[in-house]
């Protein structure tokens, strides 16, 4: 048979190959149209797929494909052209898109590979990114262990508890085999094992403190890796282990000094201990980067703990101490209290009984006067009168120390002949210094007032003992007393800057010199003298504390040294031609302590300054004093000078038809006081109890006596009466306390209720006569005795 | 005895009262009060003071023998002594008084009744004293003289 080209084609005698074909081609065509479906199934499937349209593409090449060998099929057989056709429409399809579908997948390719390559970085980025994140985890794990360490250190103050607490702490964060702190000893030389984690009690391992290793630890502030084998690692037993990884790091041992105010601690310390840390045997753990932080972060933590701690140490003994001087000072003051009240109560009991013998030889001698003398006895009884006037302010003086020391002595301002002043204390001083062969001379400037208001008897006193000390100091030679007004431009002293005296219309200065030509003192002394004797007051002060040595010395030596100065110058005076020097001697000394205490006091109560010039040993010395006194008016007729004032007039009265009342439950008292008024001249009306004083007082009567010491009646009540009955003060009567005694309690009191004066019983008639002038012409008194 | 003699007898008599120290300055001041105006001065207050002091010692003595003393009393009543013998000067009596006083703060009834006596004892002295004194100044008046100073 020819072959034919008719399309029929004939089937080979092969069937059995046609049939494998026919079979293959339908798998074939089936697998075909399964692969899209399953591409199409699993895309859907998947979210992300960037190229869908190559999938369909794709997916059309493969149905083509498919269709083809399905067509294929069909062409087995006897088949018609229609199949011919679709089969070549097929093929001719399948052509065109696998052509297309193959020129595209060069390009697609390489970017689905690419995208795998992409895939790839990101996961290592995610890789790396978790281990970073790792790092962090760990860095945050070790902040937040130094804080709970720092926590648990800074929550005590205790030296022990913040050194083992950190031991334990870093062992636990850091899981620490064994942890240990080695402190210097005192002597700096060697590092002491002080605190360990494991063991309880450290046996007391030393080691020298200069070895390298610890020198290499000491220089560098950060945490060291040292080798498990030198000494200070050496503390755990020994084994057949492989030791860990030991580190150390040094603990400033700081000190209060390190710190300055706004820097930080200065570790310029050389202070430091040892810390040591070590990581378990056979762990093959090693240091890591974050965990050496963490340890030079705990060091610098418990040194600041442990500098606290020291703080707090130091200022609990400061208390401590401070508690302590407190109880000192506290039994001091009441030591001093008691001693002061002690004296008090002792000077109280003497007032009366040394008072009493002075009023009896003053009046005496007072009333000796009034008699017949011949002149010579009237000269010896002036002279004791005069003496032991000066004696008695002199009591009065020393037995008011209290007062003195209050501040509250009073000068007793009254008009006075300066001259006299002088010359009196001439005359006492003449005859002591005859006996040393020494000239005393008295200028008196021109200028100088004649009358002067001031302290008479205490100036006098004043310049007694300046002239007194003089004496003492020379063997030889002259004293010259020059006295004059002190001028504002010599006022200012360069050598007493603190001093400035400003004089007024009312007041001048009186500047006293007295030269002598004894041993003198050196000029780099002078200062020494005052400041080791007294304290320069300034002139706005003059409540003075009085402190220094020779203050206190001097004041126990005033008191005895007083009475037997004076009565030693006295005597002195009366025994002239038997004189004995080597009393004259312990007087000169018992002067010198006088006008290094008494003087300094009254001087600056008189608003004045003293001081001593010496131009050096062996050329005498000048003592100098400037004293502030008051002009008198020119209208004030000068008063008789300086003697007791004689009481002339007995027979004529002073006070005719005064009205006065009396008010004394005793009736004795009452009728001596009545009688002493009655010889005054007054018109006395007597009372006996404080009902009846109220009512009988009346704007008639000028004066009130009243006696206020009487327990039961309270005579203060009746003086808040009166004053209170009588609201015009010039209608009110003078009240006046009569009183057994002058201390400072009933004088409050009697200030206190508004009474005008206070009279020390018993009273004298010249007394009464000089408190009654002073009250009516006054109105005031406030006090005598 | 004559008008000097007897002058002199009191002079001599009034210093030693001083001198053994029955009397003291205040004395001495009440006798400068008595003037013409006032002639009998020093022997009424010192009659006054011998009733009043009768009159406290009576009441003192009175006291201690009680059974509950009180001091508070007594001590106002020696105050009342002691002002009233310091104003005639008579200066044991007062200094005895301070004593007591000081008793009666203390409550020292032992004291007290010692010091008591002893008060009695001198105002006792100091009265005779005083009378005698004044006996004498009569005495001088009587013949006509006056009293010394």
């Amino acid at each position: 048979m020819d072959s034919c080209n008719c399309i029929e084609p004939q089937w080979p005698p092969d069937d059995l190959l046609m049939k494998y074909q026919y079979i293959s081609d339908f798998f074939i065509a089936l697998a075909y149209f399964s692969i899209p479906l399953e591409l199409i199934y699993f895309v859907k499937k998947s979210a992300v797929f960037p190229y869908r349209w190559v999938l369909v593409q794709f997916g059309a090449f493969i149905v083509l494909c498919g269709a083809t060998h399905l067509i294929n099929l069909w062409t087995f057989t006897m088949h018609t052209r229609t199949v011919a056709m679709v089969m070549t429409t097929a093929k001719v399809f399948t052509a065109v898109v696998s052509c297309a579908t193959a020129l595209m997948l060069v390009h697609i390719i390489p970017d689905l590979l690419s995208v795998k390559t992409r895939e790839l970085f990101l996961k290592n980025k995610a890789a790396e990114l978790d281990r970073e994140m790792g790092l962090i985890r760990t860095q945050e794990e070790t902040g937040r262990h130094v804080r709970m360490l720092t926590h648990e250190i800074r929550s005590t103050l205790d030296r022990h508890t913040i050194l083992k607490t950190t031991l334990v702490e870093l062992g636990r964060t850091l899981a620490l085999e064994e942890c240990a702190l080695w402190m210097p000893t005192r002597t700096g030389l060697e590092l002491q094992l002080s605190y360990t984690l494991r063991q309880q009690n450290p046996v007391g391992y030393t080691v020298p403190i200069h070895l390298p290793v610890i020198n290499q630890v000491f220089s560098s502030s950060h945490a060291v890796k040292i080798s498990p084998k030198c000494p200070v690692a050496r503390i755990r037993p020994a084994g057949k282990y492989m030791p860990g990884e030991v580190v150390a790091v040094r603990v400033p041992l700081l000190h209060l000094s390190n710190f300055q105010i706004n820097d930080w601690p200065e570790l310029s310390t050389k202070r430091y201990a040892l810390m040591v840390l070590m990581l378990p045997s056979d762990s093959a753990r090693q240091w890591h980067v974050h965990e050496l932080e963490l340890v030079e972060v705990v060091a610098d933590q418990v040194a600041v703990a442990l500098s606290h701690a020291a703080i707090l140490e130091e200022s609990m003994r400061a208390r401590d101490l401070l508690m302590e001087q407190n109880v000192a000072l506290d039994l001091a003051r009441r030591e001093a209290e008691t001693a002061i009240r002690a004296r008090n109560d002792f000077l109280a009991v003497m007032n009366h009984e040394m008072r009493t013998p002075m009023h009896a030889i003053i009046a005496l001698s007072s009333l000796l006067q009034e008699t017949e003398l011949t002149p010579e006895q009237r000269l010896m009884v002036e002279t004791i009168l005069k003496s032991s006037n000066l004696l008695s302010t002199l009591i009065n003086d020393v037995l008011d120390l209290s007062r003195l020391e209050d501040g509250s002595l009073q000068l007793d301002l009254g008009t006075f002949n300066l001259f006299a002043v002088f010359r009196e204390v001439l005359n006492l001083i003449k005859p002591i210094a005859s006996v040393k062969k020494l000239h005393v001379s008295l200028n008196l400037a021109p200028d100088l007032p004649e009358y002067a208001i001031g302290d008479e008897k205490r100036l006098m006193q004043t310049i007694l003992n300046v002239v007194g000390n003089a004496v003492k100091f020379s063997k030889e030679g002259s004293i010259s007393i020059t006295a004059f007004v002190a001028k504002s431009e010599l006022l200012r002293d360069s050598r007493t800057p603190e001093f400035f005296p400003v004089p007024s219309d009312n007041h001048f200065y009186l500047r006293v010199q007295v030269k002598d030509s004894g041993v003198g003192i050196s000029p780099q002394d002078i200062p020494k003298l005052f400041t080791k004797f007294a304290q320069t007051q300034s002139t706005a002060t003059r409540n003075s504390g009085g402190s220094g040595l020779g203050l206190a010395i001097c004041k126990r030596y005033t008191f005895s040294l007083h009475l037997v100065s004076i009565s030693v110058i006295v005597v002195v005076h009366w025994l002239q031609p038997n004189l004995y020097t080597g009393v004259f001697d312990f007087l000169a000394i018992c002067l010198m302590f006088y006008l290094l205490y008494y003087v300094i006091r009254f001087v600056n109560l008189m608003e004045g300054h003293i001081w001593i010039e010496s131009e050096g040993l062996g050329k005498g010395c000048t003592a100098i004093f400037m004293v502030k006194l008051g002009i008198p008016e020119r209208s004030n007729e000068p008063k008789l000078p300086f003697m007791p004032k004689v009481p002339t007039n007995h027979g004529p009265t002073a006070f005719p038809g005064l009205k006065v009342l009396v008010m004394d439950e005793n009736g004795v008292s009452r009728m001596v006081t009545k009688g002493l008024l009655v010889r005054l001249g007054c018109d006395v009306t007597m009372v006996s109890s404080s009902e009846e004083c109220l009512r009988v007082v009346s704007h008639e009567h000028k004066v009130v006596f009243m006696d206020v010491c009487v327990p039961g009646m309270d005579g203060y009540e009746v003086a808040i009466r009166i004053n209170e009955k009588f609201t015009k003060r010039h209608e009110r009567p003078v009240i006046v306390a009569l009183t057994g005694n002058t201390d400072k309690v009933t004088k409050e009191n009697c200030m206190r209720v508004g009474m005008d004066g206070i009279i020390l019983k018993p009273v004298s008639l010249d007394k009464m006569r000089s408190v009654l002038s002073d009250l009516l012409e006054h109105r005031v008194l406030f006090e005598a005795i | 005895m004559d008008l000097v003699q007897l002058q002199r007898q009191l002079v001599d008599y009034r210093t030693s009262l001083y001198h053994e120290g029955f009397l003291d300055e205040q004395f001495t001041q009440l006798q400068s009060l008595q003037d013409e105006n006032n002639p009998d001065f020093v022997v009424e207050v010192v009659s006054l003071f011998f009733e009043d002091s009768e009159r406290l010692l009576n009441e003192l003595s009175k006291a201690l023998e009680q059974q509950v003393i009180d001091f508070k009393r007594m001590d106002a009543q020696v105050h009342q002594l002691k002002g009233s013998s310091s104003s005639i000067g008579a200066h044991r009596v007062q200094k005895l008084c301070i004593v007591f006083r000081n008793y009666c703060e203390a409550q020292n009834v032992e004291g007290c009744l010692k010091c008591l006596q002893q008060v009695k004892h001198e105002y006792g002295i100091i009265k005779t004293k005083l009378e005698s004194m004044f006996q004498l100044e009569q005495q001088i008046l009587n013949a006509g003289g006056s009293i010394p100073v």
